[in-house]
């Protein structure tokens, strides 16, 4: 529909130290009012402490059809995985 | 002529000034739920009504306490009849569109943060505490309604058309927010409260900005339907609004889940 408001892309920041993750998306005229609709939708369980708004058209992506050339290559190459090594506990999550 | 009212008599009609406020327009806004344009402003509208609901809790429960006959914040809401109610005309005016209803919050929304602004420095402290809290809400509030009311003022011919008319429609309904009286008079010498007149000028500064840069013409009326917060007169409109939100414990009392 030509009158509709244009999507964004929500990403939000859990706490402190952790990297904004994507949400999900919404409809918003401007930048400001996204930051605003992704307030009252994804943070009234007190979800955030940071919201990052993209505006969809503005993210370039893969295209599923160049998975095999893209992605397959790195099937094959373990040695690339830190599995080789002992991490020590108090490390925690990585 | 009644005699004159005691200092908690005076406090107990405050808080329900401040409780019946919250609650009535609490119970507007949510009148939109499901219905509102887009799915965003439907939740954000759904948001605000149930702040106003909870900010309603605390107010009502401390009106509760001061009047001192065992009732609960509940009791206040759902089991009073309209001439009991206090709250401003303003917030109990229909919806109509959805221009209304966002013109009608942002009016109300800049009488409130300035209000909450004031009362946290309420000489009595459990007043002070909720306006703490329930400021933080009503900044949030008011950002939105302003901005929102400057997107569609200044938007196409049309939205434009509808928030001139809400703004038009509404207007006569500001004054009553600025309106004082004996209850205004025992707060003020209390220091519990500002006298609501002397709100009036940050007021029209405020509201002055953001209509002007919503390209809105503020009436030049100074008339004001009043009636509301003393309960001399409600608009017809609460008596509707209150066999919706009360009928369930009128028809189950004490009903719970």
């Amino acid at each position: 529909m030509k009158n509709e408001w244009p999507l964004w892309e929500i990403f939000i920041r859990g706490q402190h130290g952790m990297s904004h993750r994507h949400v999900g998306s919404l409809h918003a005229p401007d930048a400001e009012m996204a930051i605003k609709n992704a307030r009252d939708v994804y943070t009234r369980r007190n979800e955030g402490v940071s919201i990052w708004v993209v505006e969809a058209n503005h993210i370039a992506a893969s295209s599923p059809s160049d998975k095999g050339p893209l992605y397959e290559p790195s099937e094959s190459k373990v040695y690339r995985h830190p599995t080789f090594f002992d991490i020590p506990d108090e490390v925690g999550a990585m | 002529m009644a005699a004159p009212l005691t200092q908690d008599e005076a406090l107990f009609q405050f808080l329900l000034r401040m409780g019946d406020n919250t609650l009535i327009l609490g119970h507007r806004v949510s009148e939109w739920c499901g219905h509102a344009p887009v799915l965003e402003e439907d939740i954000a509208l759904a948001n605000t009504a149930l702040d106003l609901i909870g900010q309603t809790q605390m107010w009502l429960g401390l009106a509760g306490e001061v009047q001192g006959e065992d009732k609960s914040a509940d009791d206040l809401a759902f089991l009073r009849d309209v001439w009991d109610f206090r709250n401003v005309l303003l917030v109990e005016v229909p919806n109509e569109d959805f221009g209304r209803t966002l013109m009608r919050q942002f009016l109300f929304d800049a009488w409130h943060s300035i209000q909450l602004g004031h009362l946290m420095k309420s000489s009595d402290e459990r007043i002070s505490a909720i306006a703490a809290k329930t400021s933080k809400e009503v900044a949030y509030h008011l950002e939105r309604s302003a901005d929102t009311v400057v997107g569609l003022g200044d938007g196409t011919e049309e939205s434009h058309g509808y928030m001139q008319s809400a703004l038009d429609y509404l207007w006569p309904y500001v004054g009553e927010m600025f309106a004082s009286d004996e209850v205004d008079a025992a707060m003020v010498k209390a220091g519990i409260a500002p006298d609501p007149a002397s709100l009036r000028a940050d007021y029209d500064a405020l509201i002055g900005r953001v209509l002007a840069e919503a390209t809105l013409n503020i009436p030049d009326s100074g008339f004001a339907h009043k009636g509301g917060r003393n309960g001399k007169m409600h608009t017809e409109h609460l008596g509707h609004l209150l066999t919706q939100m009360q009928w369930l414990q009128r028809a189950y009392p004490g009903a719970s889940w």
